[in-house]
């Protein structure tokens, strides 16, 4: 497998979810993944970068998210970040039903943790917010033609 | 079908959730089809609760059968609505549920508080004449 990074940095708006998750759907099909293991993929990117744009920006528009990708040794590493207000406390953020919103369900880490094989939040109050995610694949059968 | 049916689409999120609009007396059934994300939720969440004020909509029935997305965002409008719904005396409904969706929703808990129906007719069928 060739190694591979791609990255795309976009505006903290809305219709940009669904740009990221075409990003990571095409690498998923790239990387001869399942179907399903790119509908996970989709819902992880979605929620890191819904999260990013939400709390990390707070909704306003024009600032920056980062969506990092990295294909090395069978591994596929998402990064997502955002210079936000950053989370006070990591550990209560990522504990299943909390949100500080009643409309949502609090669940966008439990989704990351639960469709990838790892997860790491590093945030810092007023500088940001980097969430990084990793999925392990096979190696593609080499070509017989 | 002898009742008035308003049916309106909606193009909600430039393209990317199209929302199939039926009311029928105190019901509004919407089919959905695209994907549902903190984009089109909000949008969502707006013209079903545009509905239960104006018009007094108590039972709002959801066809899934064409979402071919939801995250978080969305299931947390869908939860949202059904809170909104009960105090109200109202009831929110999730019917035709493609198998990839509901793995998700699954997960979130969201069967354990709504209910789900195979189709739009039986969704009708529950609770009428009760």
């Amino acid at each position: 497998m060739k190694s591979n990074q791609i990255s795309l940095t976009f505006s903290s708006i809305a219709e940009n979810v669904s740009i990221a998750r075409l990003l990571i759907a095409s690498v998923g099909g790239q990387l001869d993944l399942s179907l399903n293991d790119i509908e996970e993929l989709k819902v992880a990117v979605s929620e890191a970068v819904s999260n990013a744009i939400i709390h990390g920006y707070q909704n306003i528009p024009n600032n920056i998210v980062y969506l990092d990708l990295d294909i090395t040794n069978n591994t596929l590493t998402i990064v997502v970040k955002d210079e936000g207000c950053g989370i006070s406390n990591v550990e209560q953020a990522m504990q299943p039903a909390y949100s500080t919103d009643p409309e949502r369900m609090g669940l966008g880490f439990v989704f990351m943790q639960s469709f990838m094989d790892e997860l790491q939040v590093k945030s810092a109050l007023e500088e940001g917010t980097i969430v990084t995610m990793k999925k392990h694949f096979k190696q593609t059968p080499i070509s017989s033609h | 079908m002898g009742y008035s049916e308003i049916i309106t689409m909606l193009k909600l999120g430039g393209m990317v959730l199209n929302v199939e609009k039926k009311i029928e007396r105190l019901t509004l059934v919407l089919r959905l089809e695209g994907e549902l994300d903190m984009h089109t939720a909000s949008t969502l969440r707006q013209t079903i609760d545009s509905e239960i004020e104006k018009r007094g909509i108590r039972t709002v029935i959801l066809n899934l059968q064409d979402v071919r997305f939801v995250d978080s965002s969305g299931l947390g409008v869908i939860l949202g609505r059904y809170k909104k719904l009960l105090p109200l005396g109202g009831k929110l409904k999730i019917t035709n549920v493609p198998p990839h969706i509901y793995k998700i929703m699954e997960l979130s808990g969201l069967p354990k508080i709504i209910s789900f129906y195979t189709d739009e007719a039986h969704a009708y069928e529950e609770g009428r004449g009760a």
